[in-house]
């Protein structure tokens, strides 16, 4: 069965927050309240991750694997340079020496950690993204946005749950 | 006071900032003018310099640096507040730095760009730049990795490209509201473009966090590193003057001196062009001034570390280059520096210039002044007065075509920096409405508090 989208619209965090704890407490069939609903907000609100329980993020492995990989790529290719470096004269001196090259190290380390820190977040946040189906341009203004998609069936009950909740705008997908 | 209203909608925050990069004050064309005419002087004493040679800038043994040096490390330094102080006080939950992060973090970037410049400058053959780069290549000659120049070259790299990062990835929840809040035209096409479809979901704002907080873990010892770097060109040598142990500490306090001090000039410049009067706001500009006033006091006192340490070691010719500078010819300018350095700054102790805008707008000025004379007293007596005899009669004064070149790198900074504001929300939309989502709950509490302590009297 196809599935429609919902969007409403609310002014406030409290607001939202009880509509998301209805829709968890609420067992709709043909709606998964951690897979068919987004909430999308103005500001980085913390309360909203924590009413929305607890998600994983995967980025700090991306910034793990990127720093290890650039301060070891980065050791490597001066220490092969050096070591393929036979016009200058080292006179008894390391051809690859350590205390100079970790501060080569170092600054590569941070260097792979945060482009892929940044590659990781754009993983990660799906970034960059098409327009979802409904999108209010409210939400960068002043409203918390709360998309859900949902079977035929389900729409109804959860336009209801939301008009409970006193939304301010109900968008609906057009049906297909 | 309060650093920002907690009363201001959040609409009116889009709306104020988006004004801003439609219609700013008739003196942002003034400044625009300027900026281009001084760039111009600039490029103009540059092609000069490439087409006759390196003998117009009055370079020449010892004085191989000159101003161009002194002028990269004075850029380096100026970079320095801007993303180094955001991540700190990001890490630190300082909420008055969000309304004024983004411009300074943009200082960051333009200031590092218009530093590189200098690189290529001081060498004459700009050509020859390629040299420095580390690629394989037939000749089988790599650049010298022991080398702090090296060092610097990667670190200032780095610093610039992390610094870009970190300002872009602060930006896209923006440029969402600007794409948001235009019809057509090329902004909106820019915007769309560059705020990658962010649409502010549960999913986008978490990893956001993480990846931001993450960036400035990464930029603080990044941030130190660079000027540690940048003092041991000059420290790792055997120079009077430059072999000093404090030189990374020294330089990196200069650094966040200088920067804060170009935090406080662009500060005011701002609020008055773009009309930012509700959001750099008098009570940040004075939390900005008390710090710039601590750092001040630092490196006043690391300058005493370095001159006690010079005067009571065994090392006759470093002692010479000090007496040197505090009497010879550079004398006036050693004292300016001082003066302007760690007295000037005692201004900011008097608290009702804390928030004197014309005050700490001059003064500002001077500080900075002082921060790129201690540049120049770092580069210049040390060529003048070292361990051979034959320099000591060697005093430079640069010509006009170093003056040109480096009176156009502030016409090139100002310039960026300006278009940047014009085209980019110089303000962070999102979080001054966190500011104010923040301040709004606290006093809600309160209230709840003081009620319910009523109540129970």
């Amino acid at each position: 069965m196809s599935k429609r989208h919902l969007l409403a619209l609310y002014g406030n965090f409290d607001e939202a927050e009880a509509v998301v704890q209805e829709l968890r407490n609420t067992s709709i069939k043909g709606f998964d309240v951690n897979e068919d609903m987004i909430v999308k907000s103005p500001i980085e609100h913390p309360e909203v991750e924590k009413f929305l329980g607890d998600k994983p993020v995967y980025v700090q492995w991306f910034t793990l694997i990127g720093a290890l990989l650039g301060g070891s790529l980065g050791f490597l290719g001066i220490s092969s340079a050096q070591a393929n470096f036979f016009m200058q004269m080292k006179g008894g001196k390391p051809i690859v020496p350590l205390p100079p090259n970790f501060v080569l190290t170092y600054e590569l380390f941070i260097l792979g950690g945060v482009y892929i820190t940044v590659l990781g977040f754009l993983i990660c946040a799906g970034l960059p993204a098409k327009r979802s189906p409904l999108y209010n341009a409210k939400v960068s203004v002043d409203n918390i946005g709360i998309l859900v998609k949902g079977d035929e069936s389900v729409i109804s009950t959860l336009k209801a749950i939301f008009t409970k909740h006193k939304a301010l705008e109900i968008q609906e997908e057009a049906g297909k | 006071m309060k650093d920002i209203r907690e009363d201001i909608a959040w609409a009116k925050i889009n709306q104020d900032v988006m004004k801003s990069l439609e219609n700013p004050r008739k003196i942002y064309w003034v400044i625009l003018f300027f900026a281009v005419l001084m760039f111009a002087v600039g490029i103009g004493c540059e092609v000069y310099q490439y087409q006759v040679g390196m003998g117009v800038a009055n370079l020449d043994n010892p004085h191989v640096w000159g101003l161009y040096i002194a002028t990269f490390i004075f850029w380096i330094g100026m970079s320095h507040s801007g993303t180094l102080l955001s991540a700190i006080l990001h890490l630190m939950h300082a909420d008055w730095r969000k309304p004024i992060y983004r411009f300074a973090e943009a200082m960051t970037t333009f200031s590092l760009m218009t530093a590189g410049l200098f690189v290529m400058v001081h060498l004459g053959r700009l050509w020859q730049f390629y040299y420095a780069v580390p690629y394989p290549n037939e000749r089988w000659v790599w650049p010298n990795f022991q080398s702090p120049l090296l060092w610097d070259a990667m670190a200032i790299f780095t610093y610039l490209s992390s610094s870009v990062l970190f300002l872009f990835v602060g930006m896209i929840p923006d440029l969402a509201i600007a794409r948001d809040n235009l019809q057509s035209g090329w902004r909106k096409k820019l915007y769309t473009l560059l705020a990658l479809g962010w649409e502010g979901t549960d999913r986008q704002w978490r990893n956001f966090r993480v990846t931001y907080l993450t960036i400035a873990c990464f930029l603080i010892p990044l941030a130190v590193s660079v000027h540690s770097i940048v003092a041991s060109d000059f420290g790792m040598s055997q120079q009077p003057g430059w072999h000093v142990t404090s030189f990374p500490p020294y330089f990196v306090a200069g650094a966040l001196y200088s920067g804060c001090a170009a935090i406080i000039t662009l500060f005011i410049i701002l609020r008055y062009v773009f009309k930012f009067e509700e959001y750099m706001t008098l009570p940040i500009l004075k939390k900005i001034v008390r710090l710039t006033f601590a750092i001040a006091m630092v490196w006043t006192y690391l300058n005493c570390v370095e001159f006690a340490s010079v005067w009571y070691s065994h090392d006759g010719v470093s002692k010479d280059l000090l007496i040197q500078k505090m009497t010879g010819p550079y004398a006036p300018f050693w004292w300016a520096m001082i003066f302007c350095g760690s007295v000037v700054p005692f201004v900011f102790a008097i608290k009702r210039f804390q928030t004197h805008i014309p005050v700490l707008f001059a003064t500002s000025l001077l500080l900075n002044l002082g921060m790129w004379l201690e540049r120049w007293m770092i580069v210049a007596p040390t060529f003048s007065h070292g361990y051979y005899p034959w320099t000591w009669d060697h005093d430079q004064w640069p010509s006009m075509i170093q003056w040109g070149i480096v009176f156009g790198s502030f016409g090139w900074f100002t310039l960026l920096f300006m278009v940047f504001c014009k085209v980019f929300p110089s303000v962070s939309m999102y979080e001054v409405k966190e500011m104010v989502y923040h301040r709004t709950l606290h006093l809600k509490k309160n209230e709840i508090g003081e009620t319910a302590e009523q109540g129970a009297h």
